[in-house]
């Protein structure tokens, strides 16, 4: 049994976040009616002509600057030609050999903690198609063309990452990227982030790539890690039995969980890529890229190092707390209100309770119902021992359904902590004098029982008492 | 060097033109001398310079500002389209 | 006779409302209609929307509006998208076609008050030049109508030459103004490439295309470029450079004039066509010209370079009829494959379909670098070829074509022989250099042209020697019989 290894390559396309289309001056929100987003541009009329959006220029060289990538000074539109009904020209406009991004490269940070450089070999510039609908139409389908013209920049990989697991991570890291850089709004839902993987194996140790396969319009990380599972297994397969891997495109099928074959890229259109005669070198100067540099905002992996260092958080922490801008914002807010002394407390909370709720309501952070005065309010309540963690969880969930803020709730609900260490120990002393068989248990030996007691304090004082307190004063009491 | 019917079919393919038996030898013929015809161009020296991309020198590519200018339109532009239902353009079934 | 009047002299007579909008418009639909069963120049007349517009020419007038081309009727040649109109491209594909919008070109004549009185008839989707490719059957030369008028813009040189109207828009993309501007005995301008928009073209070959005009004499077109040419935001291509006072420089004086005569378009010249331009030339050395021999050794390569690059092009922009949006669709389509071959199949006739497949041909894999790329690189050379002349001559004299006005269908059986009709006015679409062709005599009865080549965003200089040429001859100022 050989030794196989993994090569895989990522292609994602993002919808660049543009008002309206690259070439034309139609709108680009999801979702409108059928083709009421389709202006004469889109539609292929005759006649018509494309011109070019400057945002999505921009937005290009926004990722290619993230991405350490040279933009190029000089780049073509190339028309891509084949027929499809979803394509009203005949022809993509995309960029073939003098593509706006060159050479980049993202570090993506894998399971164990390893920091994994990924090579991006370039990104470019081009037209999205429209969309063919088959519901409710016999033997027919039904061209929306509202999608078509939207801009889309396609960012390729190099063939460098090594198994599914590697692939998610930069998938997810361009994810955020894309996002932070407010080019994209990673609606993989919507479609406007697909992924296309080309996948192939070869034994460890050759050189040569094995034949690939190209898995189409993975929409989910979900999908792309068990699509290149599934197709990893098949080639593996069908070389250990003597067969070919043929160079083909595949779909996935979410509901059967395999892959299956789209059409042979050999029968697939020559495309016979020529430089677009209706649109004219894209020039792009020095001086636009520095402007352009000068609106980037903190990168993901600035963010998560700056969080590290400034606020001590382990690398696993300052990740998580980095995924988005938003939530980035949102934790340095209660750390500003906190204190960096108590960072690794906002941490905890932010990443346990408030991200807790915002899943299960399935709200955005932006949306959140504890801003981060509310949710620092209540940590101060913490860190002043006015209330338990376990009482301070009650508090958050109020705050979370009604609003109002902790000391409001507190008082209204009584939740104070209780630490008049008198009043704990009358309450110690009955529960002791209630459960004489307990006592006898614990103190021949019985360990465990130290937790019913506690709980038996914490029932009597609704979870109000200060647990530490209740700790020393049983052990005092039971010994 | 002239086109031989096979290659003459796969072009009409790739082109998505349909022609019938009866044309076919008429097309062959013709697009064989239109293509030994431009074949002087394949024998000609044409040196080290790069090819034309545009008739217009030193000119760059206007950048447009984006903004939304196009309304729905959908009723007019549809009014002369083969077919139509529920404003989607129909075709014969797209098979994935 | 209203019809033998020139643009400026209608214009003097409609603001002294000596005559009205109205009444032109009249005179010229029944002229139409007279004359045109016999030539077929027309496609599509639109009398109602003449007469509309016609009014209101006049509205404008009344209220003291001047304007060279106020009231003035013309015809656009069928391939300016008109709105509300037909735009059939000469082709069986737009037969149904309704345009949606008008071309800029459209939309700067109608608000310079100009009146439209029809889509001229013309070689399918451009392709052609003799005009014997159009879905709705051959143009005749009014000169001689068993004799082809030229093409592409067959219909709209055929109508001006006919009187049918006092000028009429065309494109350029290989000769289509100047070659039956030649045939038909009048003058053709095609500007340089960027100069007029593109924009409402349906385009052939997007780095060749130029929208121009027909007229009886240079300064009548100049005044209808003025009124065409400028920067257009929706076209890429258009250039943003001010656009001169073309009648301005009409008058002025020859004396220095530097023109070169190009060896290669008098070798093997025909002995009558060479006397021809002797003819001219000795006009022009009279008012103070002088001839500079120039060569450009690569020209010859320029019509098949144009037969690699514009079917390529071509091929591609013709991609979008595909019976789904618009135009025709094929009866009953069985399924994807067969709405686009049929529809297409059918929609398309033979010429369109041999460039497109040569088109195809050439962008393919393998064949890439052969043929498109190395017709690219010739391009190039013969652009640098040009620039390099200019640098020694202010303008190139020559023939525009090799015979004249040949008869219908006596080529239509060899695509070669047709293409080679193109040899001298090609390379200026190839380098995008304006080019213009004036009537200089004539060869067994039939007119014969004369061309001008300028630099990049010459117009000016071009119209200003052409027009001093027919200030001193008279080629210009005959009609053809019947249609006086």
């Amino acid at each position: 049994m050989a030794d196989w290894e993994i090569v895989i390559g990522l292609e994602i396309h993002a919808q660049l976040a543009t008002r309206s289309k690259i070439f034309s001056g139609a709108a680009t929100a999801y979702g409108a009616p059928p083709n009421s987003q389709a202006s004469l541009v889109d539609l292929a009329y005759p006649g018509v002509l494309p011109v070019l959006n400057a945002e999505a220029v921009r937005m290009a060289v926004k990722f290619g600057l993230s991405v350490g990538a040279k933009v190029a000074e000089r780049s073509i539109f190339a028309r891509k030609n084949y027929f499809y009904p979803d394509l009203p020209k005949g022809y993509q406009i995309s960029q073939y050999e003098h593509p706006v991004v060159q050479q980049g490269s993202l570090a993506i940070v894998l399971d164990d903690g390893t920091v994994k450089t990924v090579g991006i070999t370039r990104a470019h510039l081009e037209e999205d198609a429209g969309k063919s609908l088959h519901e409710g139409l016999a033997h027919a389908s039904g061209i929306d063309l509202n999608r078509a013209g939207t801009p889309l920049l396609e960012i390729v990989s190099e063939p460098d990452m090594r198994s599914a697991k590697e692939a998610v991570a930069y998938m997810k890291k361009v994810h955020t990227l894309v996002r932070y850089l407010e080019i994209c709004d990673g609606n993989m839902q919507e479609g406007s982030f697909r992924c296309d993987a080309n996948v192939s194996v070869r034994p460890r140790g050759q050189a040569k790539f094995g034949t690939r396969a190209e898995i189409k319009n993975l929409n989910s990380f979900r999908f792309v890690e068990k699509a290149i599972q599934y197709e990893v297994a098949r080639q593996i397969e069908i070389i250990e039995s003597g067969g070919k891997v043929v160079q083909e495109t595949r779909l996935y099928d979410a509901d059967k969980h395999e892959t299956r074959s789209m059409r042979s890229k050999e029968e697939a259109n020559d495309y016979r890529y020529f430089p677009d005669p209706d649109l004219l070198p894209l020039e792009i100067d020095a001086g636009f890229i520095a402007e352009v540099r000068s609106t980037l905002p903190e990168l993901p992996d600035e963010k998560a190092a700056r969080f590290a260092t400034q606020f001590g958080l382990s690398p696993y922490d300052a990740g998580v707390l980095s995924a988005s801008r938003e939530l980035g914002a949102y934790f340095e807010a209660v750390v500003a209100a906190v204190g960096a002394a108590n960072a690794k407390l906002a941490a905890n909370w932010v990443m346990g309770e408030l991200s807790s709720a915002l899943n299960r309501d399935g709200v955005e952070i932006g949306a959140s119902r504890v801003a981060p005065s509310a949710l620092a309010g209540l940590l101060a309540r913490i860190l002043d021992n006015t209330i338990s963690g376990k009482i301070a969880k009650e508090v958050f969930e109020s705050l979370w359904t009604d609003g109002s803020d902790a000391d409001a709730i507190i008082a209204a609900k009584g939740l104070k902590q209780i630490t008049d260490s008198g009043a704990i120990e009358a309450i110690i002393d009955e529960i002791i004098a209630a459960n004489p068989k307990q006592l006898a248990d614990y103190r021949s030996g019985n360990d465990k029982l130290f937790r019913f007691f506690v709980g038996q304090v914490q029932k009597a004082t609704q979870g109000k008492a200060n647990p530490a307190q209740v700790n020393d004063l049983l052990k005092q009491k039971l010994s | 060097m002239s086109l031989t019917r096979q290659e003459v079919e796969k072009i009409a393919h790739l082109a998505r033109l349909s022609i019938s038996e009866q044309e076919m030898p008429i097309y062959v013929s013709s697009l064989s001398s239109i293509v030994d015809f431009v074949a002087e161009l394949a024998r000609a020296d044409t040196g080290n310079v790069a090819p034309m991309a545009h008739p217009l020198v030193g000119l760059h590519q206007r950048l447009r500002g984006d903004v939304v200018t196009e309304t729905d339109q959908h009723e007019r532009y549809q009014a002369n389209a083969p077919s139509v239902q529920a404003a989607l353009y129909v075709v014969p079934r797209v098979i994935e | 006779m209203l019809h033998t009047l020139s643009i400026g002299a209608l214009s003097d007579l409609l603001g002294r409302r000596e005559v009205s909008s109205v009444e032109l418009t009249r005179h010229f639909l029944a002229r139409i209609e007279r004359h045109d069963a016999a030539l077929n120049s027309l496609i599509t007349t639109t009398a109602d929307q003449a007469l509309a517009a016609a009014a209101d020419a006049d509205r404008r007038l009344q209220r003291g509006e001047t304007g060279p081309l106020l009231g003035i009727p013309l015809i656009h040649k069928d391939i300016f998208c008109t709105e509300g109109v037909r735009t059939s491209c000469g082709s069986r594909m737009l037969d149904n076609f309704v345009a949606p919008y008008d071309a800029t070109v459209v939309e700067r004549l109608r608000s310079a008050g100009g009146v439209m009185l029809g889509k001229a008839n013309m070689d399918e989707f451009a392709m052609g030049s003799s005009n014997e490719t159009s879905y709705y059957g051959p143009v005749k030369n009014p000169w001689d109508i068993s004799k082809v008028p030229g093409g592409s813009s067959g219909g709209s040189a055929a109508a001006t030459a006919a009187r049918l109207a006092p000028y009429a828009t065309g494109t350029d993309t290989g000769g289509s103004i100047r070659q039956p501007a030649a045939l038909t005995g009048i003058t053709g301008i095609k500007p340089t490439y960027g100069r007029v928009s593109r924009y409402g073209i349906v385009a052939f070959a997007s780095s060749l295309d130029q929208a121009g005009v027909f007229a009886r004499s240079a300064a009548d077109a100049a005044t209808v470029l003025q009124a065409m040419a400028g920067f257009d935001p929706r076209d890429s291509t258009s250039v943003d450079v001010p656009v001169p006072d073309y009648a301005a420089s009409l008058a002025q004086p020859l004396k220095g004039l530097k023109i070169g005569l190009l060896a290669e378009f008098f070798d093997g010249l025909e002995a009558r066509n060479v006397a021809l331009i002797e003819a001219a030339l000795a006009v022009y050395r009279s008012l103070g010209a002088e001839t500079v021999d120039v060569s450009l050794p690569h020209l010859p390569l320029s019509v098949p370079t144009y037969y690699v690059v514009a079917p390529a092009e071509c091929s591609s922009n013709l991609s979008r009829f595909d019976g789904v949006r618009f135009g025709y669709r094929c009866a009953d389509p069985k399924d994807l494959m067969d709405l686009y071959k049929r529809s297409r199949g059918e929609g398309f006739g033979p010429e369109v379909k041999r460039r497109i497949m040569t088109g195809t041909y050439v962008l393919s894999a393998g064949y890439f670098d052969a043929y498109y790329l190395k017709a690219q690189k010739a391009r190039q050379l013969i652009t640098d070829e040009f620039r390099a002349a200019f640098t020694q001559v202010d303008l190139l004299l020559g023939p525009t074509t090799p015979t004249p006005a040949f008869a219908i269908g006596a080529k239509v059986d060899d695509p070669i022989t047709m293409y080679l009709n193109d040899i001298y006015t090609i390379g200026a679409n190839l380098a995008g250099l304006p080019g213009l062709s004036m009537p200089c005599g004539s060869i067994d009865g039939l007119p014969m042209g004369l061309q001008l080549i300028g630099p990049h965003f010459a117009e000016a200089r071009v119209l200003n020697a052409a027009h001093q040429y027919q200030l001193a001859t008279d080629w210009h100022l005959q009609t053809p019989r019947g249609y006086e």
